[in-house]
């Protein structure tokens, strides 16, 4: 019997006009590895709540057909027996973390069951050690890092005894190196206590390094392939259905290499390895000339700076210079550092000592609002920035509050509106907009106040690859056409590796590396010490017997074209 | 932003108050402020206000975590007392039955008694603002749902109430992030702009941190039902100690007090000390 089944499922949420799934049906083994993928609003997260109960617990809506969990049919389990069954992670790690403490929070599942002092205690402690959380155990979950958070979500469910495991994108709010971490345990666990795994997730090239025994992509709410992962990577569906095949794929097929001849994609050393590399090698030397414009004057310089928070020290003696005209991508693990950047340059903290100017110009005397003026700064989230109800209100609401004429701010929220590709949307209320829209309006409410640096902290976290390019293309293009200066704060590899000019590598607050995206990513020690990881071009460059960097370069150059 | 008055926080900081269970540190602060409310005798008062600060200095708890809220008590002392003396002027000398007035005439004249009554007061305030201080800053406060939950009370309520102190930290930090990005857009919400134009910007705050507190609150629930919470009738707790012998120490202690206390109110033959009758 299958752990899972779905047969001919339909559902409509009652908030939405239209049905979400379509007709959906499929069935897991015990002990399965399944990534079910697909961009953003094609369904796969209506899928993990109809398997773990969250729909019709909270989200009701019109159910019909047959799902299956445990040959029992779930419709007449409610959500607490179905807990049992299926044990799920969720995206948002510190949403879910319910505790004060680690240790309490591996313990909730075990109290809410009434279970006596004894047992809780030896179980919560079992939980603590398989998962490696006995050194944190008594930790806040704001001391500790994203990697170890999810191992607590993880504790916190095992602790059921659940032989379903299911995932809401867990690589979401991961580093690189954190992100291969929890997909190696995830493995691990996977073998050791025979479990079905459940990842939901549209990051591919990281989510795939798990072996799955079964890919699944959805779009429009349709299973559209439920095969291997190597026969799912082969048909081509993946890119079809608007999601980022992994890198190397990519890079092969630019190359000439015909994937549809080919039985293990996912094992890059199955491939003719002469072949590859004569391909390869051959593209490389197909390459433009490197094209990359002269770094602007010096528009933002850090001298000397000190920082540090009560109990702990930042910078030390801390120095950095951007220049006009360039996107600069500032990379590094959490906690090394970057959020305190932003704050100390936009205002919000002020440094020990130490000098930061602007144009040449010292910005201690500022204000928050005036270097507002000169440096633009997105948050991550984009509900912690939106006030008004209307877009266009929305981004006019910096220039009312500067008093500016209102013919003025109309004339300027239209340009910035336009370039922005929301002008037709100026009089819908911002709650109806896509995240990827919203974030748009928020980049478009900093822009219209004309900095001349734009700092985006996470602009893509948690986005799929279409509002990714959207995003970006646009934070490109305002580069590109509006010469503004960007400075990015990512984890994300591509991200860096495609749109920016130049990397930095901040670790522990000094400066690891400064140097060109494509260069960075091949310095394997440099990456492990910045709890970043290498791309699988950086294994494919190493298969063809080429240089990592070239290869890289030329990828992204081979993506502009288009 | 005085990042200062934000730091109401429970911290481990290693003394024997943060190992006595919260609803011990519950009791005593209800009963002993209780106590000083009705034993209006300054001998008794200033015994506990002595205690009390001497407790708050045991605990650790230093003055930069609770300056914000000391200046605001204080402050509201002050009205409180301005008050009482604005309306009542006339009412110690009715309660210790006899007039010695110190300066002045008329019915705003200052008088011994009214002077003794207001100096009560005040030390009401410092007998319970230092226990209250301590009971919120040394109790951890899943340890205190357990506790509220052992003496009788719905592990629901309970859990809810240690997860609304959970979570003040986390919202702080929302609430600062938000006011930062609304005043880079411009919004003055510092004491330089109006009165009107501070309550619109208030606003800008509190409606991205509205929305977003709901997204959480969401979250949260969710992730507190696929854990089963509310599944059975009643619930185990990691932090169920036993009351330990330093509760049964601090509870003897608190009941030697409200028998003092009792005691006074005896010999004092009502609720007043009075000094002025010989």
């Amino acid at each position: 019997m299958p752990a899972v089944t779905f047969k001919n499922v339909n559902f409509k949420y009652r908030v939405q006009s239209q049905a979400t799934l379509h007709d959906v049906s499929f069935a897991f083994d015990y002990g399965e590895k399944i990534i079910i993928a697909g961009p953003s609003g094609s369904g796969k997260t209506t899928i993990g709540h109809l398997i773990n109960g969250l729909i019709p617990q909270s989200f009701p809506g019109n159910l019909d057909g047959q799902i299956l969990v445990n040959d029992q049919d779930v419709s007449k389990l409610d959500i607490f027996n179905l807990s049992f069954a299926v044990a799920t992670v969720l995206q948002d790690t510190d949403a879910q973390f319910v505790g004060m403490t680690v240790a309490e929070d591996v313990s909730f599942l075990l109290e809410n069951e009434n279970i006596d002092h004894q047992t809780l205690l030896k179980k919560t402690n079992h939980w603590l050690t398989e998962l490696n959380l006995q050194s944190v155990k008594n930790h806040h979950p704001q001391e500790l890092s994203g990697g170890q958070k999810q191992r607590v979500s993880m504790a916190g469910v095992l602790s059921s005894d659940s032989k379903i495991l299911l995932f809401d994108e867990p690589l979401a709010n991961l580093d690189p190196a954190a992100g291969r971490a929890a997909i190696q345990l995830i493995s691990q666990l996977q073998k050791k206590l025979n479990l079905t795994v459940i990842i939901i997730e549209h990051r591919l090239e990281e989510a795939l390094k798990i072996q799955a025994d079964k890919l699944v992509i959805v779009s429009r709410g349709k299973i559209i392939a439920n095969d291997t992962p190597d026969r799912v990577l082969q048909s081509g569906v993946v890119s079809q259905v608007g999601l980022r095949e992994p890198l190397y794929l990519t890079a092969l097929k630019k190359a000439g290499f015909d994937l549809s001849l080919e039985k293990h994609l996912t094992d890059l050393s199955s491939l003719n390895q002469e072949l590859v590399s004569k391909k390869i090698s051959n593209w490389l030397n197909t390459q433009i000339s490197v094209k990359k414009p002269n770094p602007g004057q010096l528009i933002l310089s850090i001298k000397n700076l000190f920082f540090s928070y009560p109990k702990q020290s930042v910078f030390k003696d801390f120095n950095l210079d951007f220049y006009a005209g360039q996107i600069t991508a500032i990379v590094g693990k959490n906690g090394s550092g970057k959020s305190t950047f932003s704050n100390l340059v936009t205002g919000f903290l002020k440094q020990d000592s130490g000098q930061i100017f602007f144009d040449g110009q010292s910005l201690d005397s500022l204000s928050v609002k005036e270097r507002a003026d000169k440096i633009g700064y997105v948050l991550q989230n984009p509900n912690q920035m939106i006030s008004q109800n209307i877009v266009f209100d929305e981004v006019a609401y910096g220039l009312k509050l500067r008093e500016v004429n209102p013919e003025e701010i109309k004339t300027r929220v239209r340009r910035v509106l336009k370039i922005s590709g929301l002008d037709s949307m100026r009089h819908w209320p911002v709650s109806a907009l896509s995240f990827g829209q919203k974030k748009r309006v928020t980049i478009a409410s900093v822009l219209v106040l004309e900095p001349q640096i734009l700092l985006l902290d996470e602009p893509t976290a948690g986005q799929d690859y279409l509002n990714y390019r959207s995003i970006m293309n646009f934070v490109a293009s305002l580069n590109r056409e509006h010469h503004t200066s960007i400075i990015v704060i990512t984890h994300d590899m591509h991200l860096m590796l495609e749109y920016a000019d130049r990397a930095l590598a901040l670790v522990d607050g000094k400066i690891l590396a400064d140097d060109r995206p494509a260069v960075l990513l091949s310095n394997l020690e440099l990456l492990k010490e910045a709890s970043l990881a290498p791309t699988s071009l950086y294994n494919l460059a190493r298969f063809s017997q080429v240089d990592p960097i070239k290869l890289s370069e030329r990828l992204v150059e081979s993506e502009a074209d288009l | 932003m005085n990042n200062n008055s934000f730091n109401l926080a429970y911290r481990d900081r290693g003394t024997w108050l943060d190992r006595a269970s919260g609803a011990t540190k519950l009791l005593a602060f209800i009963f002993l402020s209780g106590i000083s409310m009705i034993v209006l005798d300054t001998r008794f008062l200033i015994f506990l206000v002595i205690l009390s600060l001497i407790v708050l200095k045991i605990s650790r708890v230093k003055f930069s975590e609770v300056s914000f809220l000391i200046k605001l008590v204080v402050f509201f002392m002050i009205i409180n007392l301005l008050m009482i003396y604005v309306l009542a002027p006339g009412y110690g000398a009715q309660l210790y039955h006899s007039k010695d007035i110190i300066f002045g005439s008329g019915p705003y004249a200052l008088t011994k008694q009214e002077l003794l009554y207001l100096v009560n007061i005040s030390l009401e305030y410092f007998v319970a603002v230092p226990l209250a201080l301590i009971f919120l800053l040394t109790t951890n406060p899943s340890e205190f749902a357990s506790g509220l939950n052992r003496i009788g009370i719905s592990y629901k309520i309970s859990y809810a109430v240690s997860l609304a102190l959970r979570y003040i930290p986390d919202v702080t930090k929302e609430y600062q992030q938000i006011s930062l990005s609304q005043q880079a857009r411009g919004n003055e919400i510092s004491k330089k702009a109006g009165f009107f134009k501070r309550l619109r910007g208030a606003a800008a705050i509190l409606v991205p941190l509205l929305l977003s507190s709901i997204d959480r609150i969401e979250s949260v629930s969710q992730a507190m039902e696929l854990r089963r919470f509310g599944a059975k009738k009643k619930r185990s707790w990691y932090f169920a100690e036993q009351l330990k012998a330093v509760d049964w120490l601090v509870l003897f202690i608190v009941l030697l007090i409200m028998i003092g206390g009792v005691i006074l109110l005896v010999v004092n033959g009502g609720r007043f000390w009075n000094p002025f009758i010989h």
